[in-house]
């Protein structure tokens, strides 16, 4: 396996049976229970789920942004290019941060430094990642803001980021993930969910003309189908800490196979298909406690097709097509 | 952090609301900055009440011929001062008379201020702007001069001191107590009452105030800290308790000339005094890490 | 901007009023006649008279007001009953010797404050932060005079380091300049090539300003480190770290600019406290400050001095106040472009 990971040029990075949890006072949450899967190269790939289903925790595992304590990675491998991130020390993997591992946040309004000047942020990490003067390190600082569209960016970089608009600051952020010779990957948790519906367009376009211009692979983290249906080339589905299903956008838009992600897809307001069928309706039920949650389904309590097996054991990998994966007891048998 | 990768709120397991004593007494167990100041604080009370019982000499009968004795010598434990006097149970009757000063000054700021910040925040008006107004020029003065001034003003005495810092200490009370009277003025529950026909007084006193007691409980706490720091401060200036007093502060002043040559009769009041203060201290700060849902985990 | 210097400087008249105006209220209301208290009980019924006039307390209370109105517009505060000299004059020959103490204790109480706070807050729940913290509680619940005994035990008698009081070697032949030592010393230095003014005078503030500066020093840790700490928790501490920049840079720089935005009001808020706190250290070490001739103005009942002093310090710690505020608006780039 891990020989023909490195040898596979097509793919940038890889996570391999990935577990983390978080060792707390009330006991241990298991954050992200073995999840695996691949980030071709020029990819976007979404993870999608609920808040608390654990794509937040696996996004910064690969860059090891998880705060340590309490949360810890137990098992798993991280490929990227080849090498396996976790193995590295703090200092080398501090070099591939903002180097060819970038991300940005959720909260353009307080991702960004209050204190210090756009223009300097951006530069600042031009000069951590390459021995360049300030004077250089500034204008190329610029020539990303001006790659963003950020109207007149010789004099917004002298801006404080609270007097540009949430969008702007987005576009900022983004510049500022950016700000290296090779973005290989892009992290962008939940860009745009604190943004009004046009601008979050006007963002997800952006990043997609960027990943025109720019070879970058992009693993966007959302909660919200319209977004993924816009943007992404392949989909990974999380539950409680769970990969529950795995496809190309347009296969799990036209055919998705877990009962989750058809819950998913039936509360998603314009989506056409399920509009005739079904009202838009809501997943019911509570997200288990992960504290003490067991080895079986854990949809299990939410899904309206479980059976005796589903509170058993956890269901084994069917491959419907090509590419598209579903763990679930009762692929096919949904209606 | 881990709470916004991990969203703990929609993991949190339902369990039903414990009742507030249990949940209190938990969190107090929880935190041993506030238990090591309980003991302490209840240390120092129990010497204040037992002082009599406890003290091994009578602290104003003077032994000329005993004089600056070290610890351990004579029968004296810590020593004896420059009159012959037994350091222990000096310090032991000082706790009675510091603690008396701590509460009997919080008390004071506590019932001005509480009268005063209910009915300036509830009344509002010109009334309020008038209250704020003093408030404000009250704080212009740094405490320690405001108490100075105040007991200059009266004349040194231990009782003056105490109104002094009472009074130093009013403002403080008025502004919490104004601050969350305003917040809870327009609550629905406020509201409701009134429109039941429930009086302004009740309104106030029995619906507003039980919901600020909390902050209020923690600066009072500190306070009663402050209070016996600034007593010993005012003592020790001569202008607080006066001799043969067994105060602290006026201890230490009395040792004064004595750092060459005793060294036990400065140092042994100065700890009784940081550990006194320490236990309020400790307490405050640990009441409030725990009433600060900010801080818990 | 403009306007909110114009609202804070308008709000100083109305503030500074009233001090002066307690100030008045509380001598003139104080139980016993200052006359009498002045000149001690054996004066005569001619003498008080003469007091009283002089001192305008034969004049109705309103009347009195007015009069001290007009005289505290000039900075006029009197005659000081003791010395006979002008208050004002003796303040300001005085009143250096109280700020120079007060900015030593200040900058000693903010570096070692400071620094304290940023390690307990980066090396939270270690035995660094613990210890820390614990010191700093004994720091806020010690009584200063009595550190200020312990200081000089340890380090003038026991040890004999540093003296036991006053500004400088009383043998030195000192004339100064600016009524600052340190900046005359160093005036002297350049000018006469002689460092032992300099030694001296720094010898001279050790004591006296550690012991001036624990209480703020242990507030300034203690806010340092619970800034600190909720600044490592933002957003924007996260996407510094993950644009891979080296973690000091994150703390010290990052972190650090943002979590001081607290601690520079504290700082200014304890500067003004430390001019009323050196009352107990002056007097304990003798520095011949504003501090220990306020006490003695208060133990020998001289009022003018008293008022004068006490309206001094006020109106210094109204003023800190006003200029930390500003500060924190020109340093918080989110208050200072509004």
């Amino acid at each position: 396996m891990t020989e023909e990971l490195k040898n596979n040029n097509e793919i940038l990075l890889s996570i391999r049976g990935l577990e983390v949890n978080f060792h707390t006072y009330r006991g241990i949450i298991q954050a992200v229970r073995s999840v695996s899967f691949d980030i071709k190269k020029g990819e976007t790939l979404a993870l999608v789920g609920e808040s608390g289903c654990g794509k937040s925790v696996t996004a910064h595992a690969i860059n090891q942004l998880i705060p340590m304590p309490p949360g810890k990675i137990d098992k798993g491998e991280i490929f990227f290019e080849g090498k396996d991130l976790l193995k590295l020390s703090e200092k080398e993997i501090r070099a591939y941060r903002g180097d060819k591992i970038s991300m940005i946040f959720q909260e353009p309004m307080t991702s960004l430094n209050p204190v210090f000047k756009i223009g300097k942020q951006i530069a600042d990490v031009f000069m951590t990642h390459h021995k360049i003067s300030k004077k250089e390190a500034w204008d190329r600082a610029v020539r990303l803001l001006e790659l963003v569209k950020i109207p007149s960016p010789a004099s917004r970089a002298n801006s404080y980021p609270h007097q540009l608009s949430g969008g702007m600051r987005q576009r900022a952020m983004i510049a500022m993930a950016l700000a290296s010779p090779e973005p290989g990957l892009m992290i962008a948790d939940e860009p745009t969910t604190a943004l009004d519906v046009t601008i979050q367009a006007q963002i997800l376009r952006l990043l997609a003309e960027l990943k025109a211009e720019i070879e970058m692979s992009v693993l966007l983290i959302t909660h919200d189908m319209g977004v993924v249906a816009e943007t992404a080339d392949r989909v990974v589905v999380m539950y409680a800490g769970r990969k529950v299903e795995e496809a190309e956008v347009h296969d799990l838009f036209e055919h998705p196979g877990h009962p989750y992600t058809l819950g998913l897809l039936n509360s998603l307001p314009s989506n056409e298909k399920y509009k005739g069928q079904t009202r838009l309706e809501a997943i019911t039920g509570q997200v288990p406690d992960l504290l003490t949650i067991g080895l079986w389904c854990p949809f299990e309590n939410r899904c309206k097709y479980a059976k005796d097996i589903c509170r058993k054991e956890f269901p084994e990998k069917t491959e419907v097509e090509p590419g598209h994966s579903i763990w679930c007891h009762q692929v096919g048998k949904l209606d | 952090m881990s709470e916004q990768l991990l969203d703990t709120e929609s993991i949190e397991p339902i369990e039903k609301e414990p009742g507030r004593f249990r949940e209190a007494l938990h969190q107090l167990k929880k935190n041993k900055g506030a238990i090591a100041g309980l003991i302490i604080i209840a240390i120092f009370l129990f010497i204040a009440v037992f002082a009599p019982v406890i003290a091994p000499h009578d602290p104003l009968s003077q032994n000329i011929e005993l004089r600056k004795s070290a610890p351990f010598t004579e029968g004296f434990l810590l020593g004896s001062d420059d009159l012959g006097r037994d350091l222990l149970s000096r310090i032991i009757y000082g706790g009675r008379i510091s603690m008396i000063i701590g509460v009997v000054s919080v008390g004071i700021a506590l019932v001005f201020g509480i009268l005063i910040g209910v009915i300036s925040g509830y009344y509002g008006g010109w009334l309020d702007k008038i209250i704020m107004r003093l408030i404000d020029i009250m704080l212009a003065f740094p405490y320690v001069l405001l108490t100075i001034v105040i007991v200059a003003m009266l004349g040194p005495s231990l009782t003056n001191a105490m109104i002094a810092i009472g009074i130093s200490q009013i403002p403080r009370y008025v502004r919490m107590v104004r601050a969350s009277v305003l917040a809870e003025k327009e609550a629905d529950y406020v509201v409701a009452e009134r429109s039941l026909g429930a009086s302004n007084f009740e309104l106030m006193f029995r619906s507003i105030l039980p919901n600020c007691l909390a902050p209020i409980s923690v600066q009072a706490s500190l306070g009663v800290g402050e209070a016996i720091l600034s007593s010993a401060a005012l003592s020790f200036l001569g202008l607080g308790a006066q001799p043969p007093t067994p105060e602290w502060g006026l201890m230490i002043a009395s040792s004064r000339e004595f750092i060459t040559s005793a060294w036990w009769i400065v140092t042994f009041p100065g700890i009784a005094t940081l550990l006194a203060v320490l236990g309020f201290n400790l307490f405050g700060d640990g009441l409030r890490d725990m009433l600060d849902p900010k801080l818990r985990d | 901007m403009v306007r909110f210097l114009i609202k804070r400087l308008s709000l100083l008249i109305p503030t500074l009023l009233g001090v002066v105006t307690l100030v008045f209220f509380m001598i003139a209301l104080s139980p016993g006649d200052p006359a009498r208290v002045m000149l001690g009980e054996r004066a005569n019924k001619q003498q008080l008279e003469t007091l009283r006039a002089e001192l305008g307390l034969d004049q109705p209370l309103g009347t009195q007001y007015g009069l001290y109105l007009k005289r505290m517009v000039r900075f006029d505060f009197g005659k000081s009953i003791k010395t006979g000299r002008p208050v004002m004059e003796e303040i300001s020959n005085l009143y250096p010797a109280t700020i120079e103490l007060a900015f030593f204790a200040m900058i000693f109480a903010a570096t070692i404050g400071i620094i304290i706070g940023v390690l307990s807050a980066t090396r939270k729940n270690t035995w660094i932060d613990f210890t820390s913290m614990v010191g700093a509680l004994f720091g806020v619940s010690m009584p200063v005079f009595w550190l200020a005994l312990v200081l000089i035990m340890i380090f003038s008698v026991g040890l004999d380091l540093l003296p036991t009081g006053s500004r400088m070697n009383v043998r030195y032949y000192f004339e100064s300049i600016t009524n600052f030592y340190v900046i005359d010393a160093i005036i002297l230095l350049i000018r006469e090539g002689d460092p032992k003014y300099l030694s001296s005078a720094v010898k001279h503030l050790i004591l006296p300003s550690v012991a001036l500066g624990t209480i703020p020093l242990a507030i300034i840790a203690r806010v340092t480190r619970s800034s600190m700490l909720e600044v490592l928790t933002q957003d924007y501490i996260k996407t510094a770290r993950s644009a891979g920049i080296k973690e000091s840079r994150v703390v010290y720089r990052y972190a650090l600019k943002n979590a001081l935005l607290p601690v520079i009001t504290i700082i200014g808020l304890q500067f003004g406290l430390l001019l009323s706190g050196a009352i107990l250290t002056e007097t304990i070490f003798a520095w011949p400050g504003l501090g220990k001739w306020l006490y003695h103005a208060i133990e020998a009942r001289d009022y003018p001095a008293v008022q004068g002093g006490v309206i001094i310090i006020s109106t210094t710690f109204v003023l800190i106040n006003l200029v930390v505020d500003i500060l924190y608006t020109l340093v918080n780039p989110k208050i200072r472009l509004q």
